[in-house]
């Protein structure tokens, strides 16, 4: 335990010396503030509170943003170090392999935590300031948007580990990274759409989507976030999905916490096994 | 004889189509320094990931103070080795300060000793607060090194110790190494600046392509190499052909720069041509001779003698 506390926090210190940390911290919370004042201008007539728009607004950007960044953070860990030869003295040392790869990733989720609850939170406060009065659930729909935002986080922060850890080079690692994120955040929901339109609902029913959807933690992420509270659905439009949707929030952020765990075991069970 | 601390027998290890490592078996004691001498690529470092256990033999076996070195419970003997990579890589935005704490905390050393450490390596306090990145060759290198120490390691792997040290440094850094054989440390140095080698070495095992083509202390690779003694003259004016008769059969004269005359000879035979040299120059006192040196083969030429030995094979 105190291997991987040691290891993350190294890898906490690098992130904050080569800016990583602020520079992260500053363009999630410049993105949140600007939402969440764009947000307050159109409110009063729809019915909806400020925060629910900038939920809206925020979550979408961050299905965008967040996997971006944890891909570039995370798909130098394995490959780069081994490239560079601090990962043979490293292995020398008292260390287990898992722990080397669990300790790193501790250490880069640590900081895409501390940036987006930092940078949102900035947005929350800025919205606390408002003159709209707020309540409790829509605060409630706000931290949960922010803790998912980390979970997705460290769900690409996974599967860049992953990327790392499967190949050779670092360039690969970076051209996979950069796949993930395609794959994932753009062409996934082409597909699907694609899929629905050819289809045209004679198999591919509502069922089938729902589980679809849990197949891309991008998805899993909007699915819980735009259907998770009554009033963010409503303004959102997804409404009509949301009485669809068939997954309890506790369940969608299972499947987030195993788009987490399962990239994260792989990566590990090849690492030791990798001949450096 | 006490139970050896390395012992790796019958190891062979591939990369795909390519063998790093053939059929190699090697034992190293306490207190022994061992030299590993060969070209690049001739499998050194290879042999050194086996020993440390980042890679694991295609064949054969590995054992590291009795253990398996790739072993899951192998994290207690790590505790107790030491290892300078080759080319050694640091974090560049860390200091020197907090990378050597680093290490300490992963192998579970109090820091408190680190400044002692970085007093025996020589680096400067000031060096150590700045950040690696900055380091030069030789600094980062005296880094390496003071790692490599922590803990008072039992086995200590260098892999090509000395490159970029200047020849002041690279003194003290044997007499660091001689001080720690000498408290029961098994050192494994790899280098190929070979002549500096000569006096550090119990035993020197020299690769080539994988293989282990010699093993044994410099006297016995002499021995083995039988490569000629040379005995240098030097005479600014003398008659060398009247040398050449009296010194007679057995050895090669060569003319060299500066009035030296160069005689080879078989090692065995070394005493007497010095004789018969001194009794020619008893018997005929015309024969200036202003200097007399005996060369012995080093250690570049009698691994340059194993590689082509075994190119001829």
């Amino acid at each position: 335990m105190n291997t991987l506390l040691i290891i993350a926090s190294k890898e906490v210190r690098d992130g904050l010396r080569n800016r990583w940390v602020v520079a992260t911290t500053l363009l999630m919370a410049a993105l949140a503030l600007t939402l969440s004042f764009l947000g307050a201008a159109p409110t009063g007539s729809v019915g909806v509170g400020p925060v629910e728009i900038t939920i809206v607004s925020l979550s979408s950007l961050t299905i965008f943003l967040l996997p971006l960044i944890a891909l570039l953070l995370s798909f130098d860990a394995v490959v780069g170090e081994i490239d560079r030869g601090t990962m043979t003295l490293l292995l020398s040392y008292p260390v287990a392999r898992w722990q080397v790869l669990l300790g790193k990733f501790l250490g880069h989720a640590a900081i895409i935590a501390f940036a987006t609850v930092l940078g949102y939170g900035a947005a929350g406060v800025a919205l606390s300031m408002g003159d709209a009065e707020i309540g409790a659930e829509s605060w409630k729909a706000f931290a949960a948007m922010i803790g998912s935002s980390v979970l997705l986080g460290a769900a690409f922060t996974a599967l860049g580990y992953l990327a790392s850890t499967i190949v050779r080079d670092r360039g690969t690692a970076a051209g996979i990274a950069v796949a993930v994120w395609l794959a994932f955040v753009l062409l996934y929901d082409m597909g699907l759409l694609g899929l629905l339109v050819a289809d045209g609902g004679k198999n591919v029913n509502a069922d089938v989507v729902n589980w679809l959807l849990l197949a891309n933690p991008a998805d899993t992420y909007r699915l819980f976030n735009l259907t998770g509270f009554k009033n963010v659905s409503l303004f959102a439009g997804t409404a009509g999905l949301a009485a669809q949707a068939q997954f309890s929030a506790p369940v969608l952020l299972g499947v987030l916490a195993a788009w987490v765990v399962a990239p994260l075991a792989l990566a590990a069970a090849l690492f030791s096994r990798k001949q450096i | 004889m006490s139970e050896p601390t390395i012992q790796v027998s019958a190891v062979t290890k591939r990369y795909g189509e390519q063998v790093a490592v053939r059929d190699v078996d090697l034992d190293l004691a306490p207190g022994e320094c061992v030299a590993m001498v060969g070209h690049n690529g001739a499998g050194k470092s290879s042999l050194i990931k086996l020993m440390l256990g980042l890679t694991t033999p295609s064949e054969g076996t590995v054992r590291l103070l009795g253990g398996d070195p790739a072993s899951a419970a192998a994290s207690h003997i790590r505790r107790q080795v030491g290892f300078l990579p080759e080319n050694v890589a640091f974090h560049p935005n860390m200091t020197g300060r907090e990378t050597l704490d680093f290490y300490a905390r992963l192998k579970g050393v109090a820091t408190r000793g680190n400044d002692a450490l970085f007093e025996r390596v020589g680096l400067e306090p000031a060096a150590i607060k700045r950040r690696v990145g900055t380091y030069s060759k030789g600094m980062r290198q005296r880094l390496a090194l003071a790692q490599a120490l922590l803990g008072g390691p039992k086995v200590l792997f260098l892999d090509e110790p000395t490159t970029g040290l200047d020849p002041a440094l690279r003194q003290s850094f044997y007499e660091i190494i001689g001080n720690l054989r000498d408290a029961g440390t098994t050192v494994l140095l790899c280098s190929h600046a070979l002549t500096e080698l000569e006096g550090q070495a119990d035993r020197v095992v020299v690769m080539n392509r994988g293989r282990k083509v010699a093993e044994g202390t410099l006297a016995t690779l002499r021995s083995l190499a039988q490569l000629p003694t040379r005995i240098r003259l030097t005479l600014p004016a003398g008659d060398i052909d009247e040398l050449a008769r009296r010194v007679g059969e057995g050895a090669a004269l060569t003319r060299l720069a500066g009035g030296v005359v160069e005689l080879a000879c078989a090692n065995d035979d070394k005493v007497g041509l010095v004789r018969r040299v001194a009794c020619a120059l008893d018997m005929k006192q015309d024969l200036p001779v202003t200097d007399i040196e005996i060369v012995q083969p080093s250690l570049d030429e009698m691994y340059a003698h194993f590689l082509r030995r075994e190119a001829a094979e």
